[in-house]
């Protein structure tokens, strides 16, 4: 298979915290793969790391061939789409401008036709068109999060990461989401990098699995594959009380 | 060979978003097969699929993940093409109306504002009056901090901007008293003008330009970080914690500011007297002493008016912050304006009153 994300030897201190100690991680197109750990362990900074917002102290990254660290990346951000956790929507752009931005940054196409091309990715997302003509201060977080997530699909990315996806949402929107991801998935033939803390996500929707602590990935594996993992922290985190309601249904 | 009219148009190349401005026109009015073509996205997909919704013909030979995305897309499309806008102002008249409505509209905003920030005024008259009540919820350590802040970090700006006033006043003033001998009443035109009115206000101007904005900036990020709200939720008065220790700061600092504002004015006005009008010291400071004090009095009476203006505004335009990053931008610099506009209009109003009065 082929790695479209590769992330070799990856260190990243802060003052005298070490965040990541050597990690090694590999994503194969076409996937989904789930990234979890404990709150600290580096998942957000790590995906910082692969899109170039964060340098790290040490460590090979490469995204669809080009080395983040030292190739120039213009193209290879028309490549993937990158939505943060609260969506990061520009607060004085409609939610329309806000998907047609990326669109204006790296092609010229007639504003008519990013309208169009723009309302279509709200309405995949789940949108009603109307949410369109909305700032971001008017939606609320569930509405937010699709809207982040249909701007960081507006070039049609062969990479999706997202971080903390679901975080936030109520069951509902959630489990909607996790439908979502699934669908846009198979249809636009995406490899999605996703960080989350909800169990239910990763069984609705992850082929893989990374489990991240002491500053690199201990294992990874199908969900099946985690549950029999005998490390303290993976074994309470897949076989606790929340985890066996999530891997029941 | 005349073509069958059923047999359908094989695409070829990719029909990706890099592509998709040459394609819309390119597309033939006929069925469509998708068995050729290299790449298709979901512009791609927008494109095919909107041009045969238009021309009514089917799309034929998508490969499995190219049926799904297809469906995906197909689900998305809007039922009718949404109608262009109207255009709303079609005639002169319309036009005439619109700026009409504008002005009325700025108008009532206009009243609307100064409602609420005499409603502001009044809710921190209040607050005050309960401190005084209880001096144990004075915060004092926020007020200090305050005092530091807008007080002593901006002695030495206040300073150099004084002393540069100082010399203007003085080389002006020498040029033209120099004509009729009576250079020597420099001294009283220095110590009027700036004791009396350009020390003061414009003290008051930069203090404007530094706290009113920091004011704003800092609420208006803790409004939209939702900070304010915390603090009401937690039983705290955001005016009690947030505007009292800035009003009470700035009132007490800047009649000091400006009574340093009027040292250093002098002190330039008399080191140019000196050197473009041979007066020495001790003949500025024997002049000096003879003019009026109440000079002095005077502009110092107007310091904690200003103080008012410039806390009050800075802080209640903090509190109007909502939602978006455009309106924290655009409520800081407003908040800047109508302190500088307010403290000058205000000094307009001293001059009157105190002319009435015979001060």
């Amino acid at each position: 298979m082929e790695p479209v994300i590769q992330v070799r030897g990856l260190v990243n201190r802060f003052g005298k915290t070490l965040v990541q100690n050597g990690l090694d991680i590999d994503l194969f197109r076409g996937e989904v793969l789930g990234v979890v750990g404990a709150s600290g362990t580096g998942k957000s900074v790590l995906l910082r790391s692969i899109v170039g917002l964060q340098t790290p102290t040490a460590g090979h990254i490469t995204v669809l061939g080009a080395d983040v660290l030292k190739d120039d990346l213009t193209r290879t951000r028309a490549r993937w789409g990158v939505m943060f956790q609260d969506g990061a929507l520009f607060s004085a752009l409609t939610v329309r401008e806000n998907v047609e931005a990326p669109m204006r940054v790296q092609f010229n196409l007639p504003s008519p036709l990013r309208r169009a091309l723009a309302d279509l990715k709200l309405a995949m997302v789940g949108l009603k068109p109307d949410a369109g003509d909305l700032y971001p201060s008017a939606l609320s977080g569930g509405m937010r999060k699709r809207a982040g997530l249909a701007r960081a699909l507006a070039l049609d990315p062969e990479i999706l990461l997202l971080d903390e996806p679901t975080a936030g949402l109520d069951p509902i929107a959630a489990s909607e989401f996790d439908t979502l991801i699934t669908l846009l998935r198979h249809a636009l033939n995406l490899s999605v990098f996703l960080v989350t803390h909800d169990l239910d996500t990763l069984n609705a929707t992850c082929d893989r699995i990374a489990v991240l602590a002491a500053g690199k990935v201990q294992v990874t594996g199908t969900l099946t594959q985690m549950q029999a993992v005998t490390d303290p922290w993976v074994h309470s985190y897949f076989h606790g009380p929340r985890a066996h309601a999530a891997l029941k249904g | 060979m005349p073509q069958p009219e059923n047999r359908p148009e094989i695409l070829q190349g990719a029909y990706t978003l890099s592509g998709i401005v040459a394609l819309g026109p390119a597309l033939p009015a006929t069925d469509l097969d998708l068995s050729a073509i290299t790449a298709l996205d979901t512009a791609g997909a927008w494109a095919i699929l909107t041009h045969a919704q238009a021309h009514k013909i089917t799309v034929t030979g998508a490969s499995p993940s190219q049926t799904l995305l297809l469906a995906a897309v197909k689900a998305a499309l809007p039922a009718a093409p949404v109608p262009a806008r109207r255009a709303i102002h079609q005639h002169a008249a319309d036009w005439v109306t619109g700026r009409l409505e504008q002005v009325g509209r700025a108008g009532v905003a206009t009243v609307r504002d100064v409602t609420a920030v005499l409603g502001f005024l009044g809710q921190i008259v209040a607050s005050v009056g309960k401190t005084a009540l209880h001096p144990s919820r004075l915060r004092m350590t926020s007020v200090v901090f305050h005092m530091q802040e807008c007080g002593l970090n901006a002695v030495a700006i206040v300073a150099l901007m004084a002393f540069l006033i100082g010399i203007v006043v003085a080389y002006q003033g020498a040029a033209q008293l120099r004509q009729f001998g009576a250079e020597v009443f420099v001294v009283d035109l220095i110590a009027i003008s700036v004791m009396r009115e350009l020390g003061i206000l414009l003290t008051a101007i930069i203090v404007a330009g530094r706290s009113a904005s920091a004011f704003t900036a800092v609420i208006g990020a803790m409004k939209m970080r939702e900070e304010v709200d915390a603090l009401r939720t937690l039983g705290l008065d955001p005016i009690e914690v947030l505007v009292v220790p800035r009003v009470l700061g700035l009132l007490l600092m800047l009649p000091a500011l400006g009574v340093i504002a009027d040292l250093g004015g002098l002190f330039g006005g008399g080191l140019m007297a000196w050197y473009a009008l041979g007066i020495s010291p001790g003949m500025f400071l024997t002049r000096l002493l003879s003019t009026d004090v109440t000079h002095f009095v005077v502009g110092l009476a107007k310091a904690p008016f200003f103080a008012v203006i410039i806390a009050v505004i800075g802080c209640f335009q903090g509190l109007a912050v909502a939602g978006n990053t455009e309106s924290l931008g655009r409520l800081t610099s407003r908040a800047v304006v109508q302190s500088i506009f307010l403290v000058i209009l205000a000094d307009a109003i001293f001059s009157i009153l105190f002319a009435l009065a015979g001060v």
